[in-house]
């Protein structure tokens, strides 16, 4: 299908502000870009957009949830559940209202997850997609409680369930709440697991903490996009307690595919392709059962 | 119970690490009969941070998981003081399993100020081990009974504590990051811990108020005689009373019990 989506301007992205989005002209045209934090080359922004968010250099840049969705699922198939969910300040913990604020006003979503149905190259699945641009994708009880709804009723439609993760692990503003979702979660993904059902998951840059800890490392099939940091403890907190120099690399994907913990790194150019057709060799079983 | 005593959560976080706190080994030496460690993960290594293995409990044979603090400086060198490693989880795991197969209850005692952090945890896939760890207890087709007995850190604690029941002790605390971490991240102060402390709810009262554990057992008598012989009674009976179920049921309701904390309003669609 045309990726005609990517021609609309990514919305969080751009207008995030700080150093990365300063429109610096490039060598050739007056056209705006953005540097590349691999290549440092400027990368236009047209380029950018046609590409998926990545650099020529291979490099990828964040994507917001919408964008991945629209990357993703078929054009027009992708329905939505539980769209508008906010969190409470449970424990009434200083700040958190205010900055979510904010956070709800400066990212467009309501939380950091969007979860739903959707066809991939034709393939029935239900889908998850975690929001970088929402508190870093931390995980509350709204997090938790939409990806376990999406896992159930995944379970009653008899669907697989894709999950993008990127996020900081726990989230906590909601303090012992935002832990309990990880055994949440990684309780429906076990009952799915166990109607059969096919989990697929897609790591991107930066999956960490209870995240990773949880259903990030649950799936049957465990894709990483390139370059993406994938660990337990976050790089700063490792080296500030080992008070070690990490080596080149650490915690990327790539060391982690290394390391034996996911499938295969999986670019975006040929991720849609990929999930499709491991949702194709999946879909056997459960028709012919 | 001694509740004015102790008034702020940082008190109480202090409490929870405070050496000279009994540490696993001692419930094991004291409430468990006959105990036989049993070591390693079959893949790796052995992680002296958890010790597990089978022993006695009122002459019914269970599994017994203790992350390990160590109880002097020796021994806290020895079992990372409290810090566990891939390993550790998979062993624990791996007891687990072994647990289900022969029908054994399984305890699990939880004291760590998280999993370890560093190069070699994260090479061998500190996340996954955790992350398997809940998933296969959460599934697990035999009773168990976790206890915080001082800190509960994160992750690294939760992977011992998706059992049946989940006790605390009266000064241990839960939380998903330390006060000193939450306090550097949100107000890049980590001397504001005791603020944090108060912010997080991790006491013991404020899991029991959220429904993240069934009971509180008080510290009156912590490390007498006394205390060791009403928390072994109040074990039996536990076991008794969950080894009664059927073991899909089990599962069942351990599900439903985590399923249900921390129900956002969700607009009253399902």
């Amino acid at each position: 299908m045309p990726f005609i989506e990517f021609l609309f301007k990514p919305k969080n992205e751009l207008e995030k502000g700080g150093r990365q989005s300063v429109q610096v002209a490039s060598a050739d045209e007056n056209e705006p870009s953005k540097p590349c934090p691999n290549c440092r080359k400027m990368v236009p922004l047209s380029q950018l957009w046609a590409n998926h968010n990545t650099c020529e250099c291979g490099y990828h840049f964040r994507m917001n949830a919408r964008q991945r969705i629209n990357f993703i699922c078929d054009a027009d198939t992708f329905s939505e559940w539980d769209a508008g969910v906010t969190s409470r300040d449970i424990l009434d913990f200083p700040g958190y209202m205010t900055k979510l604020e904010n956070t709800r006003n400066a990212c467009g979503e309501s939380e950091a997850v969007v979860c739903g149905r959707a066809k991939i190259d034709g393939e029935d699945c239900c889908i998850f997609v975690m929001e970088p641009y929402f508190m870093m994708g931390s995980m509350g009880t709204v997090v938790g409680e939409k990806i376990t709804r999406t896992f159930e009723r995944a379970i009653e439609l008899g669907l697989p369930v894709v999950g993008y993760t990127v996020s900081g692990g726990a989230r906590m503003q909601e303090g012992i709440l935002s832990l309990m979702q990880m055994a949440k979660t990684s309780g429906a993904v076990k009952r799915h697991s166990e109607a059969g059902l096919f989990y697929l998951t897609v790591i991107t840059d930066p999956t960490t903490g209870g995240v990773t800890a949880s259903f990030a490392m649950d799936g049957d099939v465990i894709l990483a996009e390139p370059g993406a940091l994938i660990g337990f403890a976050g790089p700063r907190v490792i080296e500030q307690t080992t008070r070690r120099k990490l080596p080149a690399g650490f915690q990327k994907a790539e060391f982690v595919l290394e390391h034996g913990f996911v499938d295969a790194i999986v670019p975006r150019s040929t991720q849609k392709a990929t999930i499709a057709q491991l949702l194709k060799m999946h879909a056997g079983g459960e028709r012919v059962g | 119970m001694a509740k004015n005593t102790v008034s702020k959560a940082y008190d109480r976080v202090r409490l929870a690490r405070q050496n000279g706190r009994p540490t696993g080994v001692d419930y094991i030496e004291n409430i468990i009969t006959g105990f036989i460690e049993l070591h390693g993960d079959r893949n790796y290594a052995d992680d002296e941070a958890i010790v597990g293995g089978i022993g006695y409990l009122d002459g019914r044979p269970v599994t017994v998981i203790a992350i390990e603090k160590g109880r002097n400086s020796k021994e806290r060198v020895a079992h990372n003081f409290g810090a566990p490693h891939p390993e550790g989880y998979r062993k624990a795991l791996r007891l687990m399993k072994q647990a289900e197969k022969f029908g054994r209850p399984v305890i699990c005692l939880v004291d760590t100020s998280g999993a370890y952090c560093g190069i070699g945890a994260e090479e061998r896939g500190q996340g996954q081990a955790i992350a398997q760890c809940i998933m296969e207890m959460m599934a697990l087709k035999t009773p168990s009974v976790s206890i915080l007995i001082g800190e509960g850190g994160s992750g690294g604690a939760l992977a011992l504590a998706v059992a049946d029941r989940v006790w605390m002790l009266e000064n241990a605390v839960y939380s998903a990051i330390s006060p000193e971490g939450c306090a550097s991240i949100l107000w890049k102060d980590a001397s504001k811990a005791d603020e944090a402390a108060e912010s997080l709810k991790l006491t013991a009262t404020d899991a029991l108020a959220l429904g993240v554990i069934e009971e509180i057992i008080p510290e009156q008598e912590l490390g007498k005689e006394s205390f060791y012989e009403k928390l072994r009674v109040k074990l039996s009976r536990e076991f008794r009373e969950l080894g009664a179920m059927d073991a899909n049921e089990l599962v069942r309701q351990r599900f439903e019990r985590f399923r249900n904390l921390g129900v956002p309003d969700m607009g009253g669609k399902k």
